[in-house]
């Protein structure tokens, strides 16, 4: 195998497997401030313990995203130095955002939200979780607007000529809000609070399901299943933004999406299916005229597809085509779930309906795979380029870093990752069978469906 | 030109930032299997606990400002450092997991474990933050269009090995300082008993050291020899070092500290006396290759776009990393929320 494909294949390794943690601290951190912030208002108890115990699985997934992180951070200068030549006056500027105002946030005051429950007043405290969460939030705007530079230029002029070539800056507004950029910040980040929204849910029903941490368990799965629907509902207008965005800024990644072979009207949206890419088709269930109707909001206006694209600018269409539609079918899952957990708490039966329950536990899952395939999707969407329309991916990689030394760092990072990946399992799962340190009954207790605002003052159950 | 060598310092002061910071919790790694007892690690990881993180930030923000304001050095330092830089990501990844995991498990098997490897990757990180700096001045092999054409083997030359060294010791005694600030009772006279025993050590390696590039690294003395008043700089580091020992004898553990960070400090502004112009020196061609602060550097707006968000965040970023400190400050005390 050649060394570009080598670093491309550690790129997305490391990439995929740091993309585990980031979301999560990102969605647990939108519910600690949730937590905390009915904490602050009601001084229950309950919630100190339920946002204390969010916050130690909170340090968990932030240490590996920190670890996993300071890869990604080595990845462009190791793998890819001719790339951070050619972009280190647009990317690193993002960057260095990035760690100024991102990084240090979050760090500095993970510290007082960990360790500073007794040091600190509650305010400085929950003002700690606040300036976390802002922080993690913080750190996907600015890689996220580096990314979508790469996918839809702007703001720049290009300077010198072949292996000296390079983007500079010419516009510091321009490239920061470049066409993609808000479109797939927001669509990133519902991304994240999904990622961490499941989670919350899932341990929650896995809590109904032993019949443990009930109180607890109540409260987490009311406030849970309100923002995943938030969350999916916005997500669905954000996903129609951002994809009518790819059609309009890059048609090459959008025709590959859908698998569009032919520029014509009525434009058909496959739901599944099968590229054949002998007979430039897709087989499978399709709605005539959808797509062209979701682009354009007009059935009858033309899609561009790969007959207006020369066959050396295509990227792979199979894989970005799958990835795509898994992505989406990952939605309809999560929605399903949510609608149906919605049912049977409406009904006051959620507690005691098993197969809901272990949908939710599941669910966990969902949120994970459309964070990685879309991305996927994003990534090998945009190939052959590595800068869409300037730069070619094997431009980019470092001239004098041999296959032999990708393939062993490859393996290092298999092997650590592996260990890591087992070792963070093992951890999550300690402490969510630990659960939130609070002494309550266990055992059968019918749960209580009430406003969370005012149960169990005193305890009372009913 | 002048942005660039703007740029130049908030690199050499973020590098400084960097060292003196995790340099300190870098000692304690070190020094954590020095230790038995569970009791008196848990107390060393809680030493550093709320602050590491943060500590560590800097050396991301070092890669960011390379990255952004002298691309090409990041470019050709990362991918010709290739296989230094994997060992050190080795080592990083590691240690950040082996602090959050270490106490997660009553088993001594796993507690002793993670504590290897905490210690093991703390030392590595240290020897190979000296060896990069090392290399730094004796220059790697750069070609005409600025790229590495050495072997990794190059990088274990003997003058990088014994900055390697000499930075060990440097951070297992500002470690040491730091822990005895941290510590009371029987545990801080033992710790007390390494300190004395690490400066003694440091301050022959630093003998060694200066002497060595005296003697084998004229370029590094050029610009003494050009303007004597630079000697200075050497006055003060030795004044500094010299201090540390002078205040740690006298219980002033903090003046200690705050001296061995000045000590950090000068050995940087040395270091960078030494080597300026240059960011990477190359033995094939010192004058023509060597990547510099002026041939390396980004456009002038990125570097002034880059200016104006240093402006803005670092005092920001010092306030509250302050704020974080004085509310940690004192003792360590173990609480149920500790590691």
């Amino acid at each position: 195998m050649d060394v570009v494909f080598l670093s491309r294949i550690q790129f997305a390794l490391t990439s995929a497997f740091h993309y585990i943690y980031p979301p999560m601290s990102i969605g647990i951190g939108l519910m600690l401030v949730i937590f905390e912030g009915v904490y602050m208002k009601t001084k229950l108890p309950l919630y100190k313990e339920i946002t204390k115990f969010w916050v130690k699985i909170f340090a968990l997934t932030f240490a590996l995203g920190v670890a996993t992180g300071i890869v990604q951070l080595f990845g462009f200068g190791t793998n890819w130095s001719r790339y951070s030549r050619f972009v280190g006056d647009v990317f690193g500027s993002a960057l260095g955002a990035e760690g100024i105002f991102a990084f240090f946030l979050e760090a500095g005051f993970l510290g007082i939200m960990l360790f500073g429950w007794e040091r600190v007043s509650p305010r400085l405290h929950y003002v700690s979780t606040i300036l976390v969460c802002l922080g993690a939030h913080f750190s996907a705007v600015w890689i996220t607007i580096a990314n979508s530079w790469m996918q839809t230029p702007a703001g720049f002029k290009i300077v010198g000529e072949g292996a000296q070539a390079r983007a500079v800056v010419t516009d510091f507004w321009a490239m920061l809000f470049n066409p993609s950029s808000i479109d797939r910040l927001v669509h990133v980040t519902l991304g994240c609070w999904l990622a961490g929204i499941f989670l919350v849910l899932s341990v929650t029903a896995y809590y109904y399901l032993k019949k443990q941490h009930l109180e607890s368990a109540n409260h987490m799965m009311k406030m849970g299943l309100i923002a995943a629907a938030i969350s999916l509902v916005l997500q669905l207008i954000s996903a129609d933004i951002t994809a009518r965005g790819v059609a309009f800024n890059q048609p090459s990644k959008f025709a590959a999406m859908e698998g569009v072979y032919k520029t014509q009207g009525n434009a058909s949206l496959s739901i599944i299916g099968w590229v054949d890419q002998k007979n430039e088709e897709v087989k499978g269930l399709k709605i005539p005229g959808l797509l062209s109707y979701l682009v354009y909001r007009d059935v009858q206006k033309p899609v561009i597809g790969f007959d207006q694209i020369p066959v050396e600018n295509r990227p792979p269409v199979q894989v970005v085509f799958q990835t795509y539609h898994l992505m989406i079918a990952m939605w309809g899952l999560m929605a399903f779930v949510t609608l149906a957990a919605f049912f049977y708490w409406k009904r006051k039966k959620l507690h005691r309906t098993k197969w809901v329950l272990w949908c939710l536990i599941v669910s966990v899952l969902f949120p994970q795979i459309a964070n990685q395939v879309g991305w996927m999707t994003a990534e090998i969407g945009r190939q052959p380029w590595i800068v869409y329309n300037i730069l070619r991916t094997s431009d980019g990689a470092s001239p004098r870093v041999s296959a032999q030394q990708v393939s062993l760092s490859i393996t290092m990072f298999l092997v650590i990752y592996a260990l890591l990946f087992v070792l963070f399992i093992f951890l999550l799962d300690k402490k969510i069978k630990h659960g939130p340190d609070l002494v309550e009954p266990q055992g059968e207790i019918v749960p209580v469906y009430r406003n969370p605002f005012k149960v169990s003052q005193g305890g009372k159950h009913e | 030109m002048t942005l660039a060598l703007l740029w130049y310092f908030v690199i050499g002061l973020c590098v400084v930032f960097y060292v003196v910071l995790d340099g300190f919790d870098l000692g304690v790694g070190i020094l954590h299997f020095f230790t038995r007892k569970d009791e008196e690690r848990r107390v060393f990881l809680n030493a550093i606990g709320p602050v590491w993180d943060g500590n560590e930030v800097w050396l991301v923000i070092v890669g960011g400002a390379l990255f952004a304001g002298f691309p090409e050095v990041y470019a050709t330092l990362f991918s010709g450092f290739y296989n230094l830089c994997m060992i050190l990501l080795a080592g990083l990844i590691f240690r950040a997991v082996a602090i959050e995991f270490r106490s997660k498990r009553e088993s001594m098997g796993w507690r002793f474990t993670w504590d290897a490897i905490f210690s093991a990757s703390s030392l590595i990180i240290a020897f190979g933050i000296g060896l990069s700096m090392g290399n730094l001045i004796e220059g790697v092999p750069l070609n005409e269009n600025k790229d590495f054409t050495g072997t990794f083997a190059l990088f274990f030359r003997p003058y990088p090995i014994l900055v390697g060294l000499f930075t060990v010791s440097l951070l297992t005694m500002h470690g040491a300082i730091y822990l005895a600030m941290k510590t009371e009772n029987a545990l801080q006279q033992r710790i007390r008993k390494w300190a004395k025993r690490a400066i003694a050590v440091f301050i022959c390696m630093y003998l060694i050291t200066t002497v060595t590039t005296w003697l084998i690294m004229p370029h590094m003395m050029q610009k003494i020899k050009e303007d004597p008043y630079l000697m200075i700089l050497g006055i003060l580091t030795l004044l500094a070092i010299l201090n540390v020992p002078r205040e740690f004898k006298k219980n002033r553990d903090g003046w200690a500290f705050i001296f061995s960070s000045g000590a950090i400090f000068f050995l940087f502004c040395l270091f960078g006396m030494g080597t300026f112009p240059n960011l990477v020196r190359s033995t094939i061609n010192p004058e023509n290759y060597s990547l510099t602060f002026y041939n390396s550097a980004a456009s002038p707006l990125t570097l002034r776009v880059l200016l104006i968000i240093v402006l803005i965040g670092v005092p920001l970023v010092l306030a509250y990393g302050t704020m974080v400190y004085r509310i940690f400050r004192g003792k360590v005390k173990i609480e149920h929320t500790s590691y």
